[in-house]
């Protein structure tokens, strides 16, 4: 290759770096119209080793601005965190070169500047690409771009995020034909998928240069799990046992990150840790649903050297450098090898020093998991990125962004969606039906030919037909629908003890946690243990009690799968008693208690336990084969059920085990036939039940909802009016039951269905599972609830159960009423 | 007699009340027979408001006037009416009808053709267009009760809709919320008809503050059956 130009060597010298292998293959592939996949862990250069091509070229000053280089983050904030870092050496090296950033934050008149008068690189988002495509002068914009930057792509790529964002690559791909681009990833296990990502599919298979920062160069980092003189909680996720012992750490350290899983679980912790901040710690929260400027705030303060601890969630697991971080405090469960490193890698981001991470275990299957994490870890396991299908319902918003910003023909539309890796398999007739839907719904039923959104012109090209569909389309683009939230109150019964008096308001919850909730059970909110009242007036009613370990509100964004290595590795410890010894002596307490009251499952055997508990029957089984394939097995387990009529009110799974609460009395069924069980637990349940299952199931309601916003059946915001997103929920539902019934073969139930099978996904997991255990299934009828069952059942993200039960429940609780007012 | 009139007696063909001299009998589809009128009470169908909402790009499934009108044909074959009152708001808009030669046209023409229809007019259809087969009314008084769209605090006793009323219930399953009909000595508020109508919580204050007196019931609408709970159970206070 040339040599480097003489302004960049001059600025390395200066710096006292010198080019790193990778950063130069990152050179030779741009000088060579390579498009090209960077996999590189943190801290090695990675976004000077994008950007450095760019630079190069815009070394010469340019006759005529013209955007050149694109780069786009999954998070606002690492863009424009980018942005900053990286006017530093632009400025130093003397380019006469402007560097914006464009998020949803950037004032509308900037964002308006910057179409007709654009920066030489701009710095955005998935669906502000997405925006800026579906404006009229799009082409002339992007005319003239020659590099695009995806950061994080392991992040972006496999989601419906992604598959948005492949559309928009394909579409600059045609606006610019020698467009390069470069994707920046943490180590993946099988790169390919992303390698095909980057690039055009259009002409045959097509795979970005793969570029490996070479091993050697990043230490090992100091990986332990925190051991604990306190009670460790049966259940759980506030790692409140432990806070005085993360507190000493955060004062032993310079800057700490704390990272935890959920919104909640942040806000509760850093509740936890002012309280016990004596010594006047500068102790900082983040996360993503906090206040923008608060956020930028923090990250200043954590820049400037101003803060000595950082609780937050995974808006800071991705690759923003914002200070001399030297200790990373994981609480709770990693969920994955990958992610654990990612989280690893925020400390020392100089990779000859090692980086130090401590593992705070909040329950105690977690302990299981974090020594699971850790061996994993040290043995260089990683997670795959799997591939995927696009999805459909973001087909169709993007074929109609592509009709707002200019009329297109069919065929060409239609080639260069295929260029997107996601689509590259798209059929002609799903291709047909997503157009049908976005020009006027697509129903069998030809009724709205007369509303048509889109129409032909003369030369037979497609063009929106008017103005108000173009803004509509700009209000409502996204592949991120909210959760419909629930107000919480205090308040108390008064009276006859069922009419709710309320009173303060305390913030908001999802509302489908609220609808599991029964009065009575407790959860953590806004940092206090709440016990719920009850509903009134579509508000959560709620006192305060002193419960211990209650359960922790679920937010959407913050529950991570347990990858199937480390529940490989999980089960594998639970069925070595010599591996007990490494564990905590609490842990191997609880399993010795679990192996005199009940049973532990074999590593081939699958434990059921049955007992009553309440007014409910209980039934809980050890599968150990990760929270999706429970969730499956869950929701075909009570359609089972419900067909013996035991009642079932809805199942819980959680990485490790699956429990099912009904009205009827399963313990007795199981004792009464001895083909109960085996016969539950048939492997035939992955035929017509499977099916029949997600026609009714509350996934498949939410899928749809789901589908329906991104594809634009609804609209969450509509020009002149703001939707209140209660009244979405509400309708959706109601059209989903309509259109089932009506049209069945719609193509948004076909996007909804694929939407629910792979968040069901491990079928085949759960398949071998069913297959090895016949004839092991090893029953324990109990009288109460077993050590091993109690976690289980303080579980978060309760599934309802749309049955009998419900209606028979109604009728149960309206009868007692009357009875109590003496009708 | 007015005051406690939730009969004790649940079947699964629904539940009977009293309304003034009218007696009532609550059907679970959502429906009102009236059996000295021979009289079915149906409220708020809100016939094509997909269309309505298509006119302005949001696609729903063009099924709902069908799935409405084939749940109205089943009632009306079960209880066998001579007189079909529809409650105002049929029409999402006064100016979208069915479609004609439309599946649901069909039904609707076939309901015509079999029993006479009261159109009461309402908010979203305060003009009936001369061609829809039957009479069209303000209101329509039966006896001394009085069949409007909108509640009215006249003191006469009333069978209205508009509201679309359901409630919430905190059961051992859970809390279940389902369309229900809301009724005191006074006054019987109907629920929505309509598949695709949304539903106001009865502790809302635009219910709520109508006045309910302590033998008020709502009456949850399961899937076979009916079931009375004292209104000032499901109600808060601030």
């Amino acid at each position: 290759m040339a040599d480097l130009p003489e302004t960049i060597t001059r600025w390395f010298a200066a710096k006292g770096w010198s080019l790193r292998a990778h950063q130069r293959a990152m050179v030779e592939k741009a000088h060579a119209g390579q498009s090209a996949l960077l996999i590189a862990p943190t801290g090695a250069g990675k976004t000077l080793a994008g950007f450095l091509p760019s630079l190069i070229d815009l070394i010469e000053p340019r006759p005529i601005r013209r955007l050149h280089t694109l780069y786009i983050s999954p998070l606002k904030a690492l863009a424009v965190d980018v942005a900053r870092n990286l006017e530093t050496p632009a400025a130093e090296m003397g380019l006469p070169i402007r560097i914006e950033t464009r998020t949803g934050d950037t004032p509308a008149s900037r964002r308006a500047r910057q179409m007709t008068s654009p920066p030489d690189i701009l710095l955005t988002t998935p669906e502000q690409l997405a925006l800026m495509l579906a404006h009229p002068q799009a082409s002339k914009l992007f005319g003239a771009l020659k590099r695009l930057i995806v950061d994080e792509i392991h992040a972006v790529a496999p989601n419906k995020r992604g598959d948005l964002l492949a559309l928009g690559l394909a579409r600059l791909r045609a606006i610019a034909p020698g467009l390069v681009t470069a994707g920046l990833s943490a180590t993946v296990a099988e790169p390919d998928d992303l390698r095909r990502w980057l690039t055009g599919q259009g002409k045959g298979e097509n795979l970005a240069d793969l570029v490996l920062a070479a091993p050697e160069e990043a230490a090992e980092p100091i990986l332990t799990m925190l051991e604990t003189a306190e009670r460790l909680p049966w259940a759980g996720h506030s790692a409140r046992h432990a806070i005085g012992e993360i507190y000493a750490e955060i004062c032993k350290a310079k800057l700490s990150l704390v990272f935890v899983n959920t919104r909640m679980q942040a806000e509760y912790l850093f509740q936890l840790l002012w309280n016990e901040n004596e010594a006047g710690k500068r102790i900082a929260l983040h996360h993503g649903s906090l206040d923008v400027s608060q956020r930028r705030r923090v990250e200043a303060a954590m820049a400037a050297g101003q803060l000595d601890a950082v609780v937050c969630t995974s808006t800071l697991d991705l690759g923003i450098d914002w200070g001399d971080v030297d200790l990373v405090i994981n609480v709770g469960a990693p969920k994955g090898a990958s992610r654990l490193l990612q989280r690893i890698g925020r400390a020392n981001h100089r990779l000859d020093e090692p980086s130090r991470a401590l593992l705070v275990p909040s329950n105690r299957f977690e302990v299981l998991e974090c020594r699971a994490a850790i061996e994993a870890a040290f043995a260089g396991e990683q997670d795959a990125v799997t591939k995927r299908a696009g999805a459909l319902d973001v087909l169709a918003q993007h074929v109609m962004g592509m009709l707002v910003a200019e009329p297109r023909d069919e065929a060409g539309l239609l080639a260069e969606i295929r260029d997107a890796a996601p689509y590259a398999d798209l059929s002609d007739e799903d291709f047909a039906k997503i157009l049908a839907f976005v020009i006027d719904g697509g129903y069998a039923l030809r009724a709205y030919e007369r509303f048509a959104r889109v129409k032909r012109d003369r030369e037979g090209r497609l063009r929106v037909a008017n103005a108000r569909i173009a803004q509509s389309y700009r209000m409502n683009i996204g592949t991120i629908v909210e959760a419909t939230m629930l107000k919480v109150h205090l308040g108390k019964p008064t009276g006859s003890g069922k009419t709710l008096r309320f009173g303060r308001l305390l913030g908001e919850v999802e509302e489908y946690f609220a609808e599991g909730l029964v009065p009575g059970d407790t959860f953590i909110f806004g940092g206090e243990v709440l016990q719920f009242e009850g509903l009134a007036e579509d508000r959560v009613i709620v006192s305060r009690t002193t419960a211990r370990d209650p359960a922790v509100p679920s937010y959407a964004g913050g529950k991570f799968p347990l990858s199937t290595h480390l529940a490989r590795r999980v089960r594998t410890m639970l069925a070595t008693l010599a591996e007990w010894g490494a564990l905590p002596e609490q842990v191997s307490a609880w399993l010795e208690l679990q192996r005199q009251k009940s049973r532990l499952p074999g590593p081939e055997d699958l434990l059921v336990e049955t007992f009553p508990r309440g007014d409910r029957h209980y039934l809980v089984a050890y599968p150990f084969e990760g929270r999706l394939a429970h969730q499956t097995l869950g929701m075909l387990l009570t359609r089972r059920l419900e067909r013996a009529r035991l009642k079932p009110l809805g199942f819980v799974a959680n990485d490790y085990a699956l429990g099912i609460w009904m009205l009827g009395d399963v313990s007795a069924e199981a004792k009464r036939h001895k083909s109960f069980l085996p016969e539950l637990f048939a492997p035939d349940m992955l035929g017509d039940d499977l099916e029949e299952w997600l026609e009714e199931s509350a996934l498949m309601k939410r899928s749809f909802r789901y589908c329906a916003v991104i594809a634009g059946l609804i609209e969450r915001r509509f020009p002149g009016m703001e939707k209140k997103a209660r009244a979405v929920t509400m309708s959706t539902d109601l059209i989903f039951d309509v259109l089932r019934r009506h049209e069945p073969d719609h193509i948004l139930l076909k996007a909804a269905r694929a939407d629910a099978a792979s968040a069901l996904l491990d079928l085949r997991r759960l398949s071998d599972m069913l297959m090895r255990v016949r004839g092991r299934i090893m029953h324990h009828g109990l009288k109460q609830v077993s050590p091993l069952s109690v976690p289980i059942l303080l579980e978060i993200g309760k599934e309802p159960v749309y049955g009998e039960a419900r209606d028979a429940a109604i009728g149960e609780e309206a009868a007692r009423l009357m009875e109590e007012i003496g009708a | 007699m007015r005051g406690a009139l939730a009969q004790a007696r649940v079947e699964t063909s629904g539940i009977e009340c009293r309304l003034g001299a009218l007696r009532v009998a609550l059907d679970p589809s959502g429906a009102a027979f009236l059996p000295d009128e021979g009289a079915l009470v149906v409220a708020d169908l809100h016939l094509e408001k997909s269309a309505a909402f298509a006119r302005f790009g949001q696609m729903l499934p063009p099924y709902d006037s069908l799935a409405t009108l084939q749940r109205l044909e089943a009632a009306v074959n079960r209880l066998r009416p001579e007189r079909l009152v529809l409650l105002g708001d049929s029409f999402h808009r006064a100016d979208l009808l069915p479609l004609s030669g439309s599946a649901a046209a069909l039904t609707l023409a076939r309901l015509a053709g079999r029993l006479r229809l009261t159109w009461i007019t309402g908010n979203h259809d305060p003009q009936h267009p001369a061609t829809l087969p039957g009479e069209s009314l303000a209101h329509l008084d039966l006896g001394d009760v009085r069949l409007r769209h909108e509640p009215e605090a006249d003191g006469r006793p009333e069978i209205v809709g508009h509201l679309h009323p359901a409630a919430r219930l905190s059961t051992r399953a859970g809390l279940q919320r389902r369309r229900c009909f809301l009724a005191s000595g006074e006054r019987l508020l109907m629920p929505a008809f309509g598949c695709l109508t949304g539903a106001l919580d009865v502790t809302d204050a635009p219910i709520r503050d109508l006045g309910w007196g302590a033998e008020a019931r709502a009456y949850l609408i399961a899937r076979e059956a009916i079931h009375a709970v004292p209104f000032h159970a499901l109600a808060a206070r601030r």
